[in-house]
């Protein structure tokens, strides 16, 4: 017998390789069908208006244009994108339609579909469709917030507003010793993966194939199927390379049924595929929030209570998961410390803007901004150092699992599972050198000022209800696995062939992994919430353990024994001196099908600490060194766990720094090119560390693991905020607004100097008192 | 309008409008689609292939211009049985993740150390620093094109 497979737990090389770095992968621009239209969305240029007239007649007389789909020509009523996530019908009348009919809301909204022998021809048609669009009001942020109504009927923009709750937190401000408010802001970015959305359709008269699916094919499979009013197994949803995800890509979004429609209509084929303006006017964007909190404390930096408001300006629409980030910034703003008591509303306000979704870290990147700055502020104003204010804060080992706030309506609460938040909060600053460091904060070095900062986070993963998994012991031996689970371009391929691996004790290389497309499983949930590891590598667990008994059943009759007495090697079955190779067992494929069902989040946590040195002169910040550390119960492929935390730093820095999402007062986009809305580059963050610990297995699912896909991404803005802050301490600057772009630092830095100034005239006594857009009290 | 050029050692001939890039030319007329699109801007370097030897980015030069010319994708810098150093490099270090901006990565890299097989580190990041990946935060790309520099030291290692 053979030792049993060890697969997890170690760097394997990548499967999807082997293709990608051959350039032979299958993205979908690579998808083609004989006859194919290609399809042009013609978009509105106006923010907010109504549609008064559509004229088509030129383009469709130039040659090579087959036809301008507008809202008439997908039914009497235009069908809306449901949601995915909180599906609280209150929120039906912000659905977005497939197609603006009577109004448009944002420039980018879809207002007809061209379709023509090739995308150059559809491209030039676009010029030749005439759109009449009377202009309205324009609301872009919430200062003007109802200087004219997105949807009339309802008589406000705001949709929906959240309330997270623990504990009596009026009761503990009024008894703290300490509370100060602040307010903070985080601008609007976006996922922005590299490659552009698209799809294929094909109708055949009965049957429905979108080659393009990403993250939820089997939502969007139910909701296509409805819009289109077809029968569920009418329609696949085929999953080719993805080239990105981070939340964005795969949410049903108008296209998802537009081109499938139009090929329905044209009867033939149609492929669309975006460019990079169209992305950045379609695509989901993110993160932009206003924050008013208060923190209360004890003197000795116990906190005591969170207290506020929060709003999320969510563009247009809600759109599938556009509840998520709202929901999550307020629900999760206590983080890893344990803070009793909590009381958070948090406001989803429509703008004429693109409608906004999830993104890496959705909520959570934003309120860990705010708390890890709330809480540096705290310890400044009770001089306590920041590192015992933290430890001080963690919830401890003995308190889990711990409770979070809850939040309402669509009910839900959650708590943190298992963790050793203090002993991963020294690792951190060990591997980080802290010690060595320390001594850098504040200083000025050869022109720059050094600051260091730390912070602590939790992130969820491994979302419910269920994953779905489907073996196949196919006829020559080798094991097919089919999963619910997607890929987004996390490494799907080798991970989960590693779960399998050793679940089955069958050879790595005899194992290949399907999954995302419809055709696999009955019923798939997808890649989002740094689920699929957990969720699909559980399933992979139970489904392997129906497999080997299965195996033994078959193998038991050929070889003349019991199942119970029947052993197997991974290649082979056996009794006494029998064997029977795998590829012997059977003349058909041997199949099982098992889910893992779940109601509870993981929880996996980390710290992350940082140096930083600031140019006064230019306000340029250089990030001399980042460490993290997380916990995620247990690693499958430390290599490729520890490539997602690199780059979701990366990605966070990014918000942080860079990537900024600018409307005009007339709700046009200003950033819609790679040269205005600015991403990391190879030169930019050269010094990333990250070292992965497996401290507490997750109790909650089989493999103990804990989702790890987004952790890298959560505490970048705040501690970037925290280290400039640290840095420049001298002046007392404090950041309160992303990004932390060089204009933004130097002006915060040229603020603060001739603040400094005045107040060496007039008050010396008041340099030590905070000056940020806060209040606080003693 | 005709076009004939070298591509990845062989001689092609297609027709193309005069407004087509090198990029759809290369795609969708002689169906090498290695070269991927992610910005058709010029800003992302997704697209990159080498003509003579230097990297281009083939969304910003038209097919026409190729007339003549030795072009090179990531197709042309693979082989069938085995990987390259750079592309061993690449999978070893995990320097990619969704794999869209790999080919870019590959061929900007494969003319930077042809020409300067000693390139530094700082001088690996300024180059690159033209070609954008969302997934792996660059850490692990400079790791391998350093450790891929080695084989471009040591071997006539050209395209």
């Amino acid at each position: 017998m053979r030792i049993s497979n060890s697969y997890i737990g170690r760097s394997m090389e990548r499967t999807e390789d082997l293709r990608f770095l051959r350039g032979r992968g299958t993205y979908l621009a690579d998808v083609n069908r004989q006859r194919q239209l290609s399809a042009v969305i013609l978009r509105s240029s106006v923010a907010h208006g109504r549609l008064r007239r559509i004229d088509a007649s030129r383009a469709l007389a130039m040659p090579g244009v087959y036809r301008v789909l507008t809202a008439k020509d997908f039914g009497a009523e235009i069908p809306h994108i449901a949601l995915r996530l909180q599906p609280l019908p209150q929120l039906e009348p912000f659905h977005q339609p497939m197609i603006a009919h009577a109004k448009v809301r944002y420039v980018g909204e879809p207002i007809a579909v061209v379709l023509a022998e090739t995308a150059a021809i559809a491209e030039d048609a676009l010029d030749y469709v005439e759109v009449d669009i009377e202009p309205l009001p324009v609301v872009v942020d919430r200062e003007q917030a109802e200087a004219a109504l997105l949807f009339e009927e309802h008589g406000t923009n705001r949709a929906i507003t959240w309330k997270a709750v623990r504990g009596g937190a009026d009761a503990a401000f009024k008894k703290a010793d300490y509370v100060r408010r602040a307010r903070f802001k985080v601008q609007r970015h976006a996922a922005m993966f590299m490659e552009p959305r698209g799809f294929v359709a094909d109708w055949d008269g009965q049957k429905l194939t979108v080659w393009g699916a990403a993250k939820t094919p089997w939502f969007n499979r139910r909701l296509l199927a409805a819009s289109l009013r077809l029968p569920i197994e009418a329609v696949d949803l085929i999953e080719v390379d993805v080239g990105g995800g981070f939340g964005s890509r795969g949410e049903f979004y108008p296209e998802d049924y537009l081109i499938p429609a139009a090929a329905k209509l044209a009867g033939r084929p149609v492929k669309w595929n975006e460019d990079r303006r169209e992305h950045m006017l379609a695509a989901n964007h993110a993160r932009e929030v206003e924050c008013d909190v208060e923190i209360a404390a004890t003197r000795d930096g116990k906190v005591l209570g969170l207290r506020g408001q929060i709003w999320s300006d969510v563009g247009a629409y809600v759109r599938t998961n556009g509840c998520v980030g709202p929901r999550n910034v307020a629900q999760y703003m206590s983080g890893p410390y344990a803070i009793e008591n909590i009381d958070l509303t948090s406001s989803m306000l429509l703008t004429n803007k693109t409608p906004t979704g999830t993104y890496r870290g959705p909520g959570r990147f934003e309120t860990d901004f705010v708390r890890e700055r709330m809480l540096d502020l705290l310890a400044a104003d009770l001089n306590i150092d920041r590192l015992e204010l933290r430890r001080r804060n963690l919830v401890a080992d003995g308190q889990m699992p711990y409770p979070l706030a809850s939040i309402t309506p669509y009910d839900s609460s959650t708590e943190l599972d298992s963790g050793d938040y203090h002993a991963v909060f020294d690792r951190c600053l060990t591997d980080f050198g802290w010690e060595n460091k320390k001594e850098f904060s504040g200083k000025l070095i050869d022109g720059y000022y050094h600051g260091l900062a730390v912070g602590s986070f939790i992130e969820g993963g491994a979302a419910g209800p269920k994953e779905e998994a489907r073996l196949v012991l196919e006829t020559d031996g080798s094991l097919s696995v089919y999963l619910g689970s997607c890929s987004v371009g996390q490494g799907l391929e080798t991970i989960m062939a590693q779960i399998a691996a050793d679940a089955t004790e069958m050879p790595y290389e005899k194992i290949r992994v399907l999954h995302g497309s419809t055709t696999h499983v009955k019923e798939g949930y997808g890649a989002y919430h740094s689920r699929s590891t957990v969720m699909g590598g559980s399933a992979i667990l139970l489904a392997a353990e129906k497999l080997k008994q299965k195996i033994k059943l078959l193998a038991a009759k050929r070889l003349g024994c019991s199942a119970e007495q029947v052993l197997l090697d991974g290649e082979r079955a056996s009794y006494g001196n029998r064997t029977l190779p795998f590829a012997d067992l059977s003349t058909a494929p041997v199949e099982v099908e098992a889910e893992f069902l779940n109601n509870k989040q993981t929880w996996a946590y980390g710290t992350h600490a940082a140096h930083v040195a600031v140019d006064p002169g230019t306000g340029q910040v250089k990030v001399l060194d980042y460490m993290a550390v997380e916990d995620v119960g247990r690693t499958i492929n430390p290599a490729t766990l520890h490539g997602q935390t690199i780059g979701s730093i990366v990605q966070g820095l990014g918000g942080a720094f860079l990537e900024h999402l600018v409307y005009d007062e007339n709700g046009q986009l200003l950033t819609g090119s790679f040269a205005d809305y600015l991403m990391p580059t190879a030169s930019d963050f050269p010094k990333i560390r990250s070292s992965v610990v497996d401290l507490k297995r997750c109790p909650n699912n089989p493999l103990g693991a804990k989702g790890g896909g987004e952790g890298g991404i959560i505490p970048v803005g705040g501690i970037m905020a925290n280290a400039i802050a640290d840095a420049l301490r001298h002046l007392h600057v404090q950041p309160m607004e992303l990004p932390l772009s060089p204009p933004r630092v130097w002006a915060l830095i040229e603020s603060a100097k001739s603040q400094v100034e005045e107040c060496s005239k007039s008050r010396p006594e008041a340099l030590g008192e905070p000056r940020d857009d806060g209040e606080r009290q003693h | 309008m005709k076009v004939e050029f070298e591509l990845n050692g062989k001689r092609v001939a297609t027709d193309v409008e005069a407004r087509t890039t090198l990029a759809d030319c290369i795609r969708d007329r002689l169906k090498q689609t290695g070269t991927h699109l992610a910005c058709e801007h010029g800003v992302c370097g997704a697209c990159t292939v080498l003509v003579n030897g230097e990297a281009v980015r083939s969304c910003l030069m038209l097919a026409v211009q190729a007339q003549g010319e030795r072009v090179v994708t990531v197709e042309g810098l693979s082989s069938e049985e085995t990987l390259t150093p750079l592309q061993v490099a690449f999978r070893k270090h995990h320097a990619l993740q969704c794999g869209f901006c790999t080919p870019g990565f590959i061929t900007t890299a494969h003319a930077l150390l042809t020409q300067e097989p000693r390139a530094d580190e700082e001088r690996i990041r300024e180059v690159l620093s033209g070609n954008l990946c969302r997934c792996t935060g660059y850490v692990p790309i400079i790791q391998a094109v350093l450790e891929a520099r080695s084989a471009y030291a040591h071997k006539d290692y050209h395209e």
